[in-house]
Parts: C-alpha cells; structure tokens; sequence
C-alpha cells in the first residue's frame, strides 16, 4: 500500500488576514503557519491506514521552503518520507499539475488531501488531479476504510451523506469526521529529523491565471442593539429596514 | 460563442442557487456578446427547464439517461466537457457546491481550461478577462485574471442580485442531448444514501436560525425550530454543537463545515469565534442573540439583542407568525 498525502502550508484559523506590496502578497508578518485543517485529517487517517496494511506514507507539499516546519510535523505524526516540489503555486491548476507529476512517477494506491485549503478555499485540486492522472476522485469524504483493493467511502453530500464502493486507486478530499487529529510524540519528533525530504523543482505549467490582487472586506456598520423587553420588534425591523423577510 | 451553466437539479427541480447562476451566466453572454445555454442532467419535465428562460438562458441541454439520476461528478465532468464541445462554449459557468467544485475541476483539467472557484461578483471582460473572489473563507478578496481560452466560474451564491419581479417571460426551447458516457466513469457503486429529505438545505436557504453552546443542550432546541418554522428557516449549528454530537454534523456552520451566505441569519446563544464567522460573513444580515454582552458576534451584526434566548425566541416565533 502506498499513500500519498498533500498538505497545504496555511494561516492560521484564528489570523488576522492583511497584505502587503500593494496588496499583491499576503502578510505574513506575526502569522502563525500550520498544515491545512482538513489536510491534517486526511494525514491522520493516511497514517492509521499505512500502519493497518503495513505499506508507506510519503507527504507532498507544493510550496516554499518556509513550510518545511510543517512538513516535518507531517514527518514525526507518522509520513516516512517528504517531498517539497520548491515553487510559488499561483493558482490551483499550477499545484494540480505538480502533484499529478509526482504521482505519475510513483503508482501510489490512494492519494489523500485535505477537502479544501483554507486559504483559497477552492476544493478543486483533487479533481483536477484525479482527471490528470486519469483516475476517479471523490469529496468531501467523512469515512474511508480499506478492504484490500477496494475502499469504502463516507461523502457528504447535501443534507446528508452516501456510502460509495470504489477499486483503488483513488484521489480523496477529507474532512472531519475521517480521523481523529494526530499530536507528534517525542520519539515522532526525534525520527523525523533523519527522514528524508526530497526537494524537487516544479514541471512547467502554462499558465491559466496571472497573479492576482487582494481586497479586504467593506467594514461592517454599527451593530444595532434591541432591548430584550422588544424583542419582537426585530422582525418588523428585519421586514421594514433590513428588507429580508 | 456561448456561456454554458450547468444547473443541479434536486427533486427533478432546478435549485435555487443554479438558477442564479443561469442569470450570472446570461449577463457574461450579454456582456461577451453570446448566448446563455443550460445544462441539466438527470429527470426534469419540460416545464420546470422552460424556467431557465424567465433567467435569461435561449437554450436547456437536457440529459435524462438513467445512469445520471445519481450524482457523479465523473460522469457529469464528461458531460459537461461534452456539452461545451458541441457548444463551442468558452465561458462555463457552475453554482458553488461540493458536487459542482468536483465535476468543474474535471472538467477544467480536461479542457485545459483556468478555473476559479468562489466567484462573488460579475467578471470584467473589457480587455483581459478577471474575476474576484472571496478567500480566507470570506475573510479577504482576491481579482484574479483568467489567461486561458477556456474558462471555468464556480460562482458563489449572492453573487448577482436577482429582481424577481422583473424577470421577463422568456422561455428556453429544451434539446435532449445524448453524452457518450465511459464505463470507467461508474466503477464506484453506491452502498447507501441517507438524506433528509423533508429539511430545507443550508446551502439554499434563504434564512437561517443557528444556535450554539448557549442553547444549552439537545433538549432545549425546540425553540428554536419554532422560529425557524414560523420564518421558514433553515436550522443550523455552530462546531461545539455537532462536536458534542448535539445537532447532526451537516448542520455545522463555520470554517470547517458549512459555509452558508442567506439573506438573514439568526445566531442564538453563538458567541462568535472567528471560525463560525468565517462561514457566515457572506449572509446580507445577521441578528445575534446572546446573554452576554461582549460576545464577539456582536461586533459583525446588524442587530442585536442581549439576553435569554429562551425568554427571546418564543417572542420572536409570536412575531413572525403575526407577519403573516
């Protein structure tokens, strides 16, 4: 069995967002980095399976070098080996195709990633990388168990959730509840330091998008207080102000 | 040349949010001087796809193969790719949702075509072709220019306002349309699928009543239900809720589970936490209710009300009922 895990290298949940260079790069400035959210459940889940079927687990970031902290975390919760592929993505299509490389060079059983980033939030790079490598991909996926060659799989879908039976191989996007989050140990730590990191320069894409601009949101207006004795002048308020019922 | 929108289809009816995106689609067409056509697949009468017309769209590609009655984002990518071919359509244009992202990203990787996802306003297509979208879930912008000759829009809801008074009576003329789908589009076979069937989707609602820790626990949420049933609500949950196994997961609100964008949300007895706000700074109003003054919620609102939102809600649900 062998797995591939992408993981994104992101702000924070809880950063105050703001930019820089004329509002062409992020700050990053006092923000903390970690490895995307849902990324972190799909690694999770990854590691549990590469220790059930006794296979390996190689973790894939498309990124700069500033991510390789991250990378080592993803080596001490349990990935063997890690591949950096040194570039700046500037849009999904970009990381897609890297991934799709990689993977094309390696015959990986399931290659698993995080359901969306939480920065740009597309949820499109395991499509893409699925029709890439010409191979089905499913998300977001909430279960996913391995009975030899077949995997079953948990999706959410609208207002509820379908169980599918799919041969692998498979491109996976995760979410909760997939696995619990994994917290590296000392002995994780310690072993990750000698795992090898392999850094790989970027195929050539052409390019789909020119690099973009930034914005933040209008600020919001005052919030208007009702007193609780009033309540049920809200709706009349919503109806005859706000105009939303 | 044309904008082809794929519309989802639920219950043999178009929903809400694609038919937006038909009227998103129609003004790209307008504004690059083509024509919007439809693309809908699975079981639908003519009449309900004729509505696509009053949205601006001359034209509904119709696939009712039975194989399609199932939502599978290979095989409607295919079709799709197939749709735009005959079509020769260079704009594609599809609603956000998790089955939409998938079969636009592989259909885009098909068609070697720039795809943006979460799309919040018109494109400009005077000169280079850029669109904006939200990131940092909601937290920031992002204006994006689409180099490619193809191009795929995953388009946010909200993200045209629609005047539904001032929709014309036009009508779309309905084409049955044949892809030719692959064997290795169906190697997954489909278990079980569980869906509420009876509840309004979140994703679709256009009020939301959402309540947190503040509710106290599961037993207590029957106040809230009142509300949301006498405003035709949606029902929604913040993380610790479907954490503590409260409300059912789907219900989850916030950066790690839904991300919803109604016209009115209600959050009762949520504090705030800049994850849950992060999956609903695109709503256009947002009540709070909460005993505690400083909640952080407080500072996104357009109305608040501090207190119990037991002695709140039930005043609420009387109002909303007499509204009527």
């Amino acid at each position: 069995m062998k797995i591939l895990v992408c993981i994104t290298n992101v702000p924070d949940t809880t950063a105050k967002i703001s930019f820089t260079d004329n509002d062409t790069k992020l700050n990053k400035n006092g923000v903390q980095f970690i490895i995307g959210p849902y990324d972190d459940y799909a690694l999770a889940r990854g590691v549990e399976l590469k220790e059930q079927s006794g296979g390996c687990l190689t973790v894939l970031h498309v990124g700069e070098a500033d991510a390789e902290p991250q990378i080592r975390k993803a080596l001490a919760i349990g990935a063997d080996d890690a591949i950096r592929v040194n570039a700046d993505p500037q849009d999904s299509y970009f990381t897609a195709a890297q991934i799709a490389h990689i993977a094309s060079q390696n015959s990986y059983d399931l290659i698993l990633m995080g359901r969306e980033s939480i920065d740009y939030n597309s949820g499109v790079v395991h499509g893409l990388v699925g029709e890439m490598l010409g191979i089905p991909s499913y998300s977001p996926v909430m279960k996913l168990d391995l009975d030899g060659n077949n995997a079953t799989i948990t999706r959410e879908i609208d207002g509820g959730k379908e169980v599918l039976k799919a041969p692998l191989p498979l491109v996976l996007g995760c979410q909760e509840p997939i696995a619990e989050w994994k917290i590296p140990n000392m002995r994780g730590i310690m072993t990750a330091r000698t795992k090898p990191l392999n850094v790989v320069e970027p195929v050539s894409v052409d390019d789909m998008t020119a690099p973009q601009t930034y914005q933040l949101p209008a600020p919001k207006g005052a919030c208007k207080m009702i007193p609780a004795d009033q309540a049920e002048t809200l709706i009349k308020l919503l109806q005859t102000e706000a105009k939303v019922l | 040349m044309s904008v082809l929108i794929y519309v989802e289809l639920d219950n043999s009816s178009i929903k809400k949010t694609s038919l937006e995106a038909v009227a998103y689609g129609a003004k790209v067409a307008s504004q690059t001087g083509g024509q919007a056509v439809v693309l809908a697949l699975g079981k639908a009468e003519n009449a309900e796809l004729e509505k696509a017309g009053q949205y601006g769209a001359t034209k509904v590609l119709h696939a009712a193969d039975g194989k399609l009655e199932h939502e599978n984002s290979l095989a409607f990518a295919d079709a799709l790719v197939q749709a735009a071919t005959q079509e020769g359509s260079k704009i594609i244009i599809l609603s956000k949702s998790g089955l939409s992202d998938a079969m636009a990203a592989r259909a885009a990787a098909k068609l070697k075509a720039g795809i943006v996802s979460g799309v919040t306003a018109l494109p400009e297509t005077n000169g280079a072709f850029k669109v904006t979208r939200a990131i940092f879930t909601g937290k920031a912008f992002a204006t994006t220019e689409i180099k490619s000759d193809i191009k795929v829009l995953v388009v946010r809801k909200n993200a045209i306002e629609i005047d539904e008074s001032a929709l014309n009576g036009g009508s779309a003329t309905v084409e049955a349309f044949q892809p030719a789908l692959r064997d290795s589009d169906f190697t997954a076979s489909v278990v079980s699928i569980e869906k509420a069937d009876s509840e309004l989707s979140l994703t679709e609602a256009e009020i939301i009543v959402s309540g947190g820790r503040g509710m106290k626990g599961p037993e207590h949420w029957q106040p809230l239900i009142d509300l949301a049933k006498a405003l035709g609500a949606a029902t929604g949950c913040s993380k610790p809720v479907s954490d503590l196994d409260w409300r059912p997961h789907h219900e989850h609100i916030g950066q790690t589970g839904i991300k919803v964008a109604p016209n009115l949300y209600i959050a009762c007895g949520i504090s705030g936490a800049i994850q849950h706000l992060a999956g609903v700074n695109g709503s256009k109003c947002i009540v709070v209710i909460n005993k505690d003054p400083e909640a952080p919620f407080f500072k996104a609102a357009d109305y608040g009300i501090v207190g119990d939102v037991f002695d709140i809600l039930p005043k609420l649900t009387e109002a909303a009922k007499s509204l009527k």
